[in-house]
C-alpha cells in the first residue's frame, strides 16, 4: 500500500469527482461528504509520504511499471512532499469553508461546484508529484480548465473575468507546451531527471534558451507575474468566495512550484549562471512585480481586489527569491518559506474578506466601518493576517522578508533590500486602511440594536479562517525554531543550491 | 527560386507554424468579438500541433509499426532512422484532447456571456459593466 501512495493521493480526488457527479443528481449532500472524504484521504496520504521522504529521501513511482525515461514517473522529493501537504491541507480547509458559501452563492449548482473543485485539486496534486514535463502540461491544463469554469461560476462580471482568464491562461499553456517541444527536439526526452542529465552540454544552444524563455513566459502568465498579470485581479475579485480562496492559495502556489521545478530541476542553476542576464531579468521582473502590485493595491477600494493586487506583489517576492537563490548560501529557503507563509496568509485573508461579503454584502474597504462590532472574530482574523503579512514578528511575513533581505544582502544586491523595505511601507499603507476602518473609525450610522455576535459568519466558515490566520503566525515560530530546517536543506540539496556561491 | 528550394521548402512546415501561431495570437488579442477570440485560440493550439508533428517527420521513413515477422522479416522497421518518430504524434493526441476540452469550456463561457449580456462583443459587454458600476456607485453615495 505504501508504495502506491503517490498515485492514491492524486487519484482519490479524481474518484471523488466522478462519484460526486454520479450521485449528486439525487443526493444533494453526497458530493460534499465525498469531497471531504477524498481530500481527507489525500491529506493523510500526503503526510505519510512527506514523513517517508523526510526519513528515506526521494520517492519514485513508475506508472504501470514502465521504467523511466520511457514511462511516466512520479517523483517526490522534499519540495514535492511539502507542496503535497500544503495543497491537500488548504484544499481540505477551503472545502470546509466552501460548504456554506457555495450554498448561498450558487444554490442550484452545488454538486457541480464540488466536482470541479475536486478536479482542480486533482490537477494541482498531480503537478506536485509528476516527474514528466508533458504530464505536467496535461495536469496544468486539468487544473486550469477547472479553475476557469469555477471562476466563471460567479456573477455577471465573473463570466467575463473567467473568459479572459481562459484566453490568457491558454496562451500561457501553449507557450509552456512549445517550450517543452523545443526541449524534446533538443534532447529526445521528457523526463525531468533525464533532461537534467542530457541538457548540460546544450546550455549554449539557441533551441534550449528559446525553450527556457517560452516556458518561463508561459508559467509567468499562470502565476500572474507583473507584465502578465492582466487576468488576475478580475478573476480573484469576481470569482465565488471559495474559488477566490483556493486559486489564490493552492493553485497560485502550485504553478509557482512548477516554475521552480523547471528552472532548477530541468535547467539547473548552472544554466542560469552560464546565461547570466537571465538571473538579472528574473530578479528585476520580481522587483517590478512587487512595486507595481503594491502601488495598485493602494489604489483599490474593493477589498478582494486589493488582496488580488497584493498577491501580484507577493508573487514578486517569490520570483525575486528564485532569482537570488543561486548567489546565496540560503538557496531556496526564502522562496520555500514565503510559498508556505503566503498561502496561509492569503487564504486567511480571502476567507475573512469573503465572509464579510457573505454576511454583510460589504465589498468596499470604505464600508467596513464598525465591522469589529458586527463580526468581531472575522475582523480580528483579517487584522491578524494583515499584521502577519506586513511583517509583525513573529508572523510568517516577517520571516519571509527577513530571509529575503538576508539573501539580497549576501548577494550584494542592495537595490532589492530597498525594494523590500519600500514594499513593506506600501503594504503598511494599504493594510492600515483596513485596520483603521475596522477598529478606529466609528460606525457611520449607529446600527440597529443587535446582539454583538448576530452578524458573525457561520461556524463552518469561521473555523478554517481562524485556523489559517493562527497558523500564519504560528508558522513564523516554526520556521524560526528550526524544526523544518531539515526539509529546507533537503530541498536545497536536491537542487544543488545553498552551498557557498 | 533558388532560395525557395534551398531555404523555404525544407522549412515550409515551420514557417506555416509560425504564421499560424501569430495569426492565432493576433485573433485572440486584437479581435473584440468573443467568438473570434475562441477561433484565434484554436488556431494557436493547432499551430503547436503542426509544430510537434513536423518534428517527427523524416524523409523516406515508414510508419512505426513492426511488420509481420513470419513472412517478411526484413520489412520490420527496427532502426530509429527507418521509421518516423511516433512520440510527438502520441503527445499531440493528448494535446488535441486538451484543446477540445478548452474549446468546450470556452464555448460554454461564450454562451453564458451571451445569456447574461445578450451580446458577445467585448466593447458592449464592457460598456454594460461600466454602466452598472456607475449606477451602483451613485446608489451608494445616495445612501451615504
Amino acid at each position: 500500500m505504501n508504495q502506491q501512495l503517490p498515485m492514491v493521493i492524486v487519484v482519490l480526488p479524481l474518484f471523488g469527482t466522478i462519484a460526486g457527479f454520479c450521485t449528486g443528481w439525487w443526493a444533494r449532500k453526497m458530493p460534499f461528504i465525498l469531497a471531504i472524504m477524498a481530500l481527507g484521504g489525500s491529506f493523510t496520504g500526503a503526510v505519510v509520504v512527506a514523513s517517508g521522504v523526510m526519513k528515506t529521501g526521494p520517492l519514485h513511482y513508475h506508472i504501470s511499471g514502465w521504467i523511466p525515461p520511457f514511462g511516466i514517473e512520479y517523483r517526490i522529493d522534499h519540495l514535492n512532499a511539502l507542496l503535497l501537504v500544503l495543497i491537500s491541507f488548504l484544499a481540505l480547509a477551503t472545502a470546509v469553508y466552501a460548504r456554506s458559501s457555495v450554498e448561498k452563492e450558487m444554490p442550484d449548482r452545488v454538486f457541480l461546484f464540488w466536482c470541479l473543485y475536486l478536479l482542480l485539486i486533482t490537477g494541482l496534486l498531480g503537478i506536485a508529484v509528476t516527474g514528466d514535463l508533458f504530464n505536467l502540461f496535461v495536469l496544468l491544463e486539468v487544473a486550469s480548465l477547472a479553475g476557469y469554469a469555477l471562476v466563471a461560476a460567479g456573477d455577471r462580471r465573473a463570466a467575463v473575468a473567467g473568459f479572459r482568464y481562459l484566453v490568457i491562461g491558454t496562451v500561457g499553456a501553449c507557450f509552456y507546451l512549445l517550450g517543452v517541444g523545443y526541449l524534446y527536439i533538443a534532447t529526445g526526452t521528457l523526463n525531468i531527471k533525464d533532461l537534467a542529465v542530457l541538457l548540460p552540454p546544450l546550455y549554449g544552444s539557441g533551441t534550449v534558451i528559446t525553450a527556457f524563455i517560452f516556458i518561463l513566459a508561459g508559467l509567468a502568465i499562470k502565476i500572474a507575474l507583473f507584465p502578465f498579470h492582466a487576468w488576475q485581479p478580475d478573476a480573484y475579485t469576481h470569482a465565488p468566495s471559495a474559488v477566490s480562496v483556493i486559486i489564490s492559495t493552492a493553485a497560485a502556489k502550485t504553478f509557482t512550484y512548477a516554475l521552480i521545478r523547471v528552472m532548477f530541476s530541468v535547467f539547473t542553476i548552472d544554466f542560469m549562471r552560464s546565461n547570466a542576464p537571465m538571473t538579472g531579468v528574473v530578479c528585476w521582473t520580481g522587483a517590478a512585480s512587487i512595486i507595481i502590485g503594491s502601488v495598485y493595491a493602494i489604489a483599490q477600494d474593493n477589498l478582494k481586489r486589493m488582496l488580488a493586487y497584493s498577491s501580484i506583489a507577493n508573487v514578486g517576492y517569490l520570483v525575486l527569491g528564485i532569482g537570488l537563490c543561486g548567489a546565496t548560501s540560503l538557496g531556496l529557503k526564502p522562496v520555500v518559506v514565503h510559498l508556505v507563509n503566503h498561502a496561509l496568509i492569503k487564504g486567511a485573508m480571502f476567507m475573512a474578506a469573503c465572509a464579510v461579503i457573505y454576511r454583510q454584502e460589504l465589498r468596499h474597504i470604505s464600508g467596513l466601518q464598525g465591522l469589529s462590532r458586527q463580526m468581531p472574530v472575522t475582523a480580528l482574523m483579517l487584522v491578524l493576517a494583515s499584521l502577519s503579512m506586513i511583517g509583525l514578528p513573529p508572523g510568517g511575513g516577517f520571516v519571509s522578508k527577513w530571509y529575503l533581505i538576508l539573501a539580497s544582502i549576501e548577494s550584494g544586491q542592495w537595490g532589492f533590500v530597498a525594494v523590500i523595505f519600500v514594499s513593506t511601507l506600501l503594504m503598511l499603507v494599504y493594510f492600515w486602511r483596513v485596520i483603521e476602518m475596522i477598529y478606529i473609525r466609528p460606525p457611520l450610522s449607529e446600527p440597529a440594536p443587535v446582539t454583538r455576535w448576530s452578524g458573525e459568519q457561520p461556524l463552518g466558515m469561521m473555523i478554517p479562517c481562524v485556523v489559517l490566520s493562527v497558523l500564519s503566525f504560528a508558522i513564523g515560530l516554526v520556521w524560526m525554531s528550526g524544526a523544518l530546517d531539515g526539509l529546507i536543506q533537503g530541498v536545497n540539496l536536491n537542487f544543488g543550491l545553498g552551498g557557498v556561491p | 527560386m533558388e532560395i525557395f528550394q534551398i531555404w523555404v521548402l525544407p522549412r515550409l512546415n515551420y514557417l506555416i507554424y509560425i504564421f499560424l501561431m501569430l495569426l492565432g495570437l493576433y485573433g485572440m488579442l486584437v479581435k473584440r468579438n468573443y467568438m473570434k477570440k475562441v477561433i484565434g485560440l484554436n488556431i494557436l493550439q493547432t499551430a503547436i500541433i503542426l509544430f510537434f508533428i513536423s518534428t517527427a517527420a523524416k524523409i523516406g521513413a515508414t510508419i512505426p509499426i513492426i511488420a509481420n515477422h513470419e513472412h517478411h522479416g526484413s520489412h520490420a522497421a527496427v532502426n530509429a532512422v527507418q521509421y518516423i518518430n511516433p512520440l510527438p504524434h502520441v503527445l499531440m493526441l493528448t494535446a488535441i484532447v486538451v484543446a477540445v476540452a478548452t474549446l468546450g469550456v470556452a464555448l460554454a463561457m461564450v454562451i453564458r456571456i451571451y445569456q447574461l449580456f445578450s451580446t458577445i462583443e467585448e466593447d458592449q459587454v464592457l460598456l454594460q459593466l461600466r454602466r452598472e458600476t456607475l449606477v451602483a456607485d451613485a446608489k451608494e453615495s445616495f445612501h451615504d
